[in-house]
């Protein structure tokens, strides 16, 4: 128990911040992949040919390529991309970019490519009628999206919303390897100091079962207000 | 790009040992706590439970450090013939990704059992078919056709699991992948390469889910 304590002599309060860092790069990657998500689904549902095979293509490469190895492609290949982009504006420094940005990101294309199907299987749920009779009463497309798809959307998509996001909260483990201080890092380094690995991973796996734990109270929660009605 | 290739190809063949490896024994495992679930004894029904909780509940990567590292760490285990197995890092990748698998299975699976309709178990009690043989012949073989869809999905998280393998040393597609991007510095070229053989395999494993979908389909 003295491993756990606050302060210099324990572990304790690290662990609390790498908690917090996960939850952080969770939420970041999350709402990245709802930006890809909101961009890629229309396109999957588009009538255009192209813009389908665009769709379909990030959704198959990132959902059939290993986790692991798109943070690697991040990590190894960011910076680089990165210093191209800014050559072309004639900038020449090395830059290197944040391991938060970068995890964030990786993490956040792999989620948003579950998001997308999600949010394509749920739009394709909602009965045809819904869509003719916002057209009917000559509702603009906006709207139509806003206040008639995307509320029923919602509802339709949560329970299949938390699994993506319980994929993801466990995809940021896999950030470790670039040397984000998350969880599994701080555990990492715990471990390495002290000899105690069995206690810190066994101590991190606890972390993990307690964030899925407490995040599927409340998403449960919001099953609840988002089926009001049903 | 080209030279990589052979080297990456080689690698495949590690992450398809660990991969039929781990699916292998993890489909018995998963298979095994799925009738422990439907078990009538809440304690025995608890404890099925309370696995596959805890492994699909923690990352992946937290499981093999744990078996990798951590079981290490007790003395006891030193001495026994356990450690010929858990000191290598292939056999803790390969105990780590079953145990893993067959948290998911089992539920895969325990949910087929479940959607099996009471009519055609009754249809079989009615004939007077023994219990034992309307789980082996009438129960499994539907449940193994209902899990058909997901199971492929399972497969295929499974196949890009292995690719956590490389953070134990072993030297899978993603280790190797890793090794030549670290030397190379040629990011983009190596992961098309390692990519596109992951997806080749997704590619084969699909279609051969959606084939036996549709030879074991009811509909005939």
């Amino acid at each position: 128990m003295e491993l756990l304590a606050f302060g210099k002599t324990g572990w304790g309060d690290e662990l609390f911040y790498a908690t917090l860092m996960t939850i952080a790069v969770s939420i970041t990657a999350m709402l990245v992949g709802f930006v890809f998500a909101l961009i890629f689904t229309p396109l999957k549902l588009s009538k255009y040919k192209t813009l389908n095979l665009v769709g379909n293509f990030y959704t198959t490469v990132i959902r059939g390529v290993p986790e692991l190895l798109v943070i690697y492609l991040f990590f190894f290949g960011g910076s680089g991309a990165i210093m191209y982009v800014a050559s072309i504006f004639g900038y020449y420094e090395y830059i290197e970019i944040n391991a938060f940005i970068t995890g964030s990101m990786a993490i956040g294309i792999i989620s948003g490519a579950y998001s997308t199907e999600v949010f394509r299987g749920a739009i394709q749920s909602i009965d045809k009628g819904q869509f003719e009779a916002a057209k009917v009463l000559g509702v603009n497309k906006f709207v139509q999206f806003y206040k008639i798809i995307l509320p029923q959307m919602l509802r339709l998509a949560i329970p299949n919303l938390s699994n993506v996001w319980q994929i993801t909260l466990k995809d940021t483990s896999l950030i470790s390897v670039t040397g984000l201080v998350e969880i599994m890092r701080q555990s990492y380094i715990a471990a390495g100091s002290t000899r105690d690995p069995l206690f810190f991973y066994s101590f991190a796996a606890v972390l993990y079962l307690l964030l899925t734990y407490m995040s599927m109270k409340l998403i449960n929660k919001l099953e609840v207000r988002y089926s009001r009605g049903y | 790009m080209i030279t990589s290739f052979p080297k990456l190809l080689g690698a495949t063949i590690v992450t398809l040992k660990l991969l039929s490896a781990s699916l292998f024994f993890g489909l018995f495992l998963g298979l095994f706590f799925a009738i422990l679930r439907l078990n009538k004894n809440i304690f025995i029904n608890k404890l099925a439970y309370g696995y596959s909780y805890i492994f699909r509940g923690t990352p992946l990567l937290v499981q093999i450090f744990i078996i990798y590292f951590g079981l290490g760490q007790i003395e006891y285990l030193r001495t026994t013939f356990l450690w010929v197995i858990l000191k290598e890092p292939y056999w803790c990748a390969i105990i780590a990704f079953t145990l893993n698998t067959g948290a998911y299975t089992s539920e895969i699976l325990r949910s087929a059992f479940q959607t099996i309709k009471p009519g055609i178990i009754e249809a079989g009690k009615s004939l007077g078919i023994s219990n034992k043989i309307i789980f082996y012949k009438i129960q499994i073989p539907i449940a193994i056709r209902q899990s058909l869809p997901a199971y492929g999905n399972e497969i295929i998280l499974m196949m890009k699991g292995t690719s956590l393998a490389s953070t134990v040393t072993l030297m899978d597609l993603t280790g190797v992948a890793k090794y030549i991007i670290s030397t190379t510095f040629k990011p983009i070229e190596v992961f098309i390469v390692a990519g596109g053989i992951y997806l080749f395999m997704t590619f084969i494993i699909h279609n051969v889910i959606k084939y036996l979908e549709k030879k074991y389909s009811f509909q005939q």
